[in-house]
């Protein structure tokens, strides 16, 4: 019922931010991930970031979706 | 300075000095031909005899008229230019029908009328006849573009969607969805940044390249509205064929990619302006792939699947060994978040 | 290419479902065990994977209520359509509910008539053009789940801060907790298991889910989209399926952690309260969906808007998406499937909804995928002689 795309923080400014998917960049809301980091792979839903994907969890699985 | 100059008014379309100095301007000095400079209502081709001949037309509306590489002007004549292509037709002439909407900055429309200039020289075309309208502000968006084709098919050539055999090689010429992502972006204002950017190109150079090697190539068809999934399946029918193709061998682009999943799309749906697919006699396929990969519109191409027996129907055979039917599409693909 | 390895595991753990359903069938003397997906997406991944064709027959697929597009009642899509076309209105929808139709035609027809209906990718996409356009007044369209609704809270938060006052939300949300609590409320229902929506979790976690357990005995594994999270899911939900005590458990751990995500139920928390949602084909379920807060009412379209249409048009004849929502039945065993029904000329939400679960049993047909294979194997034999 939700799509949402792990994509990389690359900027933070305030709760805005800028996200890579593997090339494409996007504006992405940060309001929910208050302590989202540059650098933090990130679920993003309709321009917002839900979730932080915790990479230790599966490491090859999480950087085989964002670099494809 | 009166605010309206720069712009095109409808006194550009009313028949008398503006509308000759308009055509003047934007075409005969851009596309110096016999055919166009005689300025008579039709134009002149010349034919060998007993020759086929290929005709075609489309109409080009696409919003925004600019977009990361191309525009409408360059579409029109890529468009058409494909479509004869596609039959293996090589491109007479074209003829272009502009609809201008009153107020349409005249620097944007010569800079579309200069792309349509280089879509013409890349494709080795002339545009030989052309009209101007403009219609009240309001009634269009910018401007939209009817363009007609004529193009000699070689003797002894026939190439249809219904000459598909079983056993013949599924070839595309690149990357699949560019050019329907990058609309979309700017149409929509998605704000999707990086490499995205439309394919439109002419063909007909690779087609060439194609058609030289033997007589293997059996279908072409250019994957515009309705993307690859809609071709193969307009191909399967009218060939009365099964088509299998494997999803990990159908290139799409990252960037791609990455939007389409962001909106819920399927790049196999997703609209292209310079790519096509081909069904290949199995024996010669890799000829032909080596010349498609020769031509600078297809570095990329690769083989995709193969035409089985069977009911008629596209099928995908997906990474993990399964499968799945691919229909035609319903519809306009619209982005979701669901 | 796929490595050989990782076909080789999908195919190890295929017999592993093989077994486990066919074990559990066994035991119960049924002839399948029954898991419902819940979420749309998931539906989606099973179908274009190829997976959902490659189960045994032992394991049947249900599709839940879980696709907003599905659940939106056609009085809310015409109460939808009377906001777009007050004056001096646009009206702002996610593209997924362009082409619901209501009994007067969708927001798409509506759009074709006049109307001033805009699609956006976000809710702060939304925001953005009320920014630019102050004289106008921009009401967002606010379907969605548990994943969708803070990110719309987040919005109308934004917009109060700025003090922008030509932006409001028709509110639509759905809640998944109480839905399958109405599922399960009935007796018929059948169900074995529940694969669980992956980014609705990601917002709630875990607990919400607790019930399904430990008051109707039924499993539940919170589940990625990937094929490969689908391939682990599966095992996992069978395994718990076996237990002498249901439980919940997470398969997708790099997105769900158990406790969700804290801002965005705060954030929830904060702008609505629960309260009774019509769901399409289903009916009234007690807190199911979201109302704004009263202090919020400057941003509720239903309070700045005064009048809107309280007719709800009645389901149409024949349909049984209701049924096959709440998992009681298949698809193909509605009289419409395929016939009346199809995604030309769609009946029920089910067929609608390019998620729904006739829509996705149409599309990606079991019928002819096996009837592929078929002409496939022969082939391969033909090939090999």
């Amino acid at each position: 019922m939700c799509l949402a795309i792990p994509g990389r923080i690359i900027e933070r400014t305030g709760t805005m931010g800028r996200a890579d998917f593997g090339g494409l960049v996007r504006a992405v809301a940060l309001d929910l991930l208050p302590d989202a980091e540059v650098g933090d792979v990130v679920l993003i839903h309709a321009g917002f970031a839900i979730q932080t994907v915790d990479l230790s969890m599966e490491p090859e699985i999480a950087e085989r979706l964002i670099a494809r | 300075m009166n605010e309206a100059n720069g712009r095109i008014l409808l006194a550009h379309g009313a028949g008398g000095r503006l509308t000759h100095e308009l055509i003047e301007s934007l075409f005969v000095r851009r596309f110096d031909n016999k055919p166009l400079a005689a300025l008579d209502d039709s134009a002149e081709l010349k034919l060998p005899d007993d020759c086929r001949i290929a005709f075609t037309t489309d109409g080009y509306v696409v919003k925004p008229i600019e977009f990361p590489g191309g525009d409408i002007g360059r579409i029109a004549v890529c468009g058409t230019v494909n479509d004869l292509a596609m039959l293996g037709a090589r491109p007479l002439g074209l003829s272009v029908a502009l609809i201008l909407e009153e107020g349409l900055e005249r620097e944007t429309l010569n800079r579309i009328v200069d792309s349509m200039a280089d879509a013409a020289k890349e494709a080795g075309v002339e545009l030989v006849t052309g009209d101007t309208k403009v219609v009240e502000r309001g009634a269009a968006s910018g401007l939209y573009i009817v363009t007609s084709g004529v193009g000699m098919i070689p003797y002894g050539l026939s190439l249809s969607g219904r000459n598909a055999r079983v056993g013949d090689a599924v070839l595309v010429s690149g990357t699949l969805g560019d050019h329907g992502i990058t609309v979309m972006n700017a149409r929509e204002g998605l704000g999707f940044e990086g490499d995205l950017r439309s394919d439109a190109a002419p063909l007909n150079g690779l087609v060439e390249n194609m058609l030289s090697v033997h007589s293997s190539v059996r279908v072409l068809r250019d994957l515009t509205r309705g993307g690859l999934a809609t071709a193969l399946n307009e191909i399967s029918r009218a060939s009365g064929v099964l088509i299998e193709i494997e999803e990990t061998a159908v290139p799409v682009r990252n960037s791609v990619l990455a939007g389409c999943q962001m909106l819920g799309l399927d790049p196999l749906y997703v609209a292209n302006e310079g790519k096509l697919v081909a069904m290949v006699d199995e024996t010669y396929a890799s000829g032909v792939l080596r010349a498609m990969r020769d031509h600078p519109r297809g570095r990329e191409a690769v083989r995709i699947g193969t035409v089985l027996k069977g009911e008629a129907g596209v099928v995908m055979r997906t990474p993990i060994g399964g499968a799945r039917r691919l229909l035609m599409l319903d519809g306009d693909p619209l982005p979701r978040i669901c | 290419m796929i490595p050989a390895g990782a076909i080789e595991s999908v195919r190890a753990t295929l017999d592993e479902i093989v077994r486990r359903s066919a074990e559990i069938c066994r035991r119960t003397g049924r002839d399948a065990v029954q898991i419902m997906e819940v979420c749309g997406t998931h539906t989606m991944s099973f179908a274009a994977s190829g997976l959902r064709g490659m189960l045994p027959d032992t394991v049947r697929l249900l599709s839940g209520p879980g696709c907003p597009v599905c659940v939106t009642t056609p009085g809310d899509v015409d109460r939808a359509v009377w906001f777009a076309r007050q004056p001096g209105v646009t009206l702002v929808t996610f593209g997924d509910m362009m082409k619901v139709p209501g009994s007067a035609g969708s927001l798409s027809d509506a759009r074709a008539l006049g109307a001033d209906v805009r699609m956006a990718y976000s809710p702060a996409d939304a925001l953005e053009l009320a920014r630019g356009d102050p004289q106008r007044e921009f009401i967002f369209l606010g379907v969605g789940f548990e994943t969708t609704a803070p990110l719309v809270a987040a919005t109308v938060r934004a917009a109060a801060r700025e003090g922008i006052r030509n932006f409001s939300v028709f509110p639509l949300f759905k809640l998944v907790p109480p839905a399958l609590r109405a599922i399960l409320a009935r007796r018929d229902h059948h169900i074995d298991g529940f694969i669980l929506p992956g980014h609705v979790s990601a917002i709630i976690g875990l607990d919400p889910y607790r019930f399904v357990a430990d008051e109707f005995g039924v499993p539940g594994i919170i589940a990625g989209f990937e094929p490969f999270d689908l391939l682990e899911a599966l095992p996992m939900l069978l395994r718990l399926c076996r237990q002498e005590k249901a439980a919940i458990d997470i398969q997708y751990t790099r997105g769900v952690p158990a406790g969700g995500n804290p801002a965005a139920l705060r954030i929830l928390k904060e702008f609505f309260l629960p309260a009774e949602a019509v769901w399409r084909a289903v009916g009234a379920i007690p807190d199911s969906g979201l109302a704004f807060r009263p202090e919020y009412d400057a941003f509720n379209a239903v309070r700045k808007f005064p009048g809107m249409p309280a007719h709800d048009p009645p389901e149409p004849k024949g349909c049984l998406c209701g049924a096959i929502l709440m998992g009681r039945i298949l698809p193909a065993d509605c009289p419409l499937f395929g016939a009346a029904c199809t995604p030309e000329t769609a009946v029920g939400p089910c067929m609608v909804s390019s998620e729904g679960a006739c829509a996705a049993a149409y599309k990606y047909g079991l019928t002819e995928t096996s009837r592929w294979k078929k002409s496939r194997r022969r082939q391969e034999v033909a090939v090999r002689s």
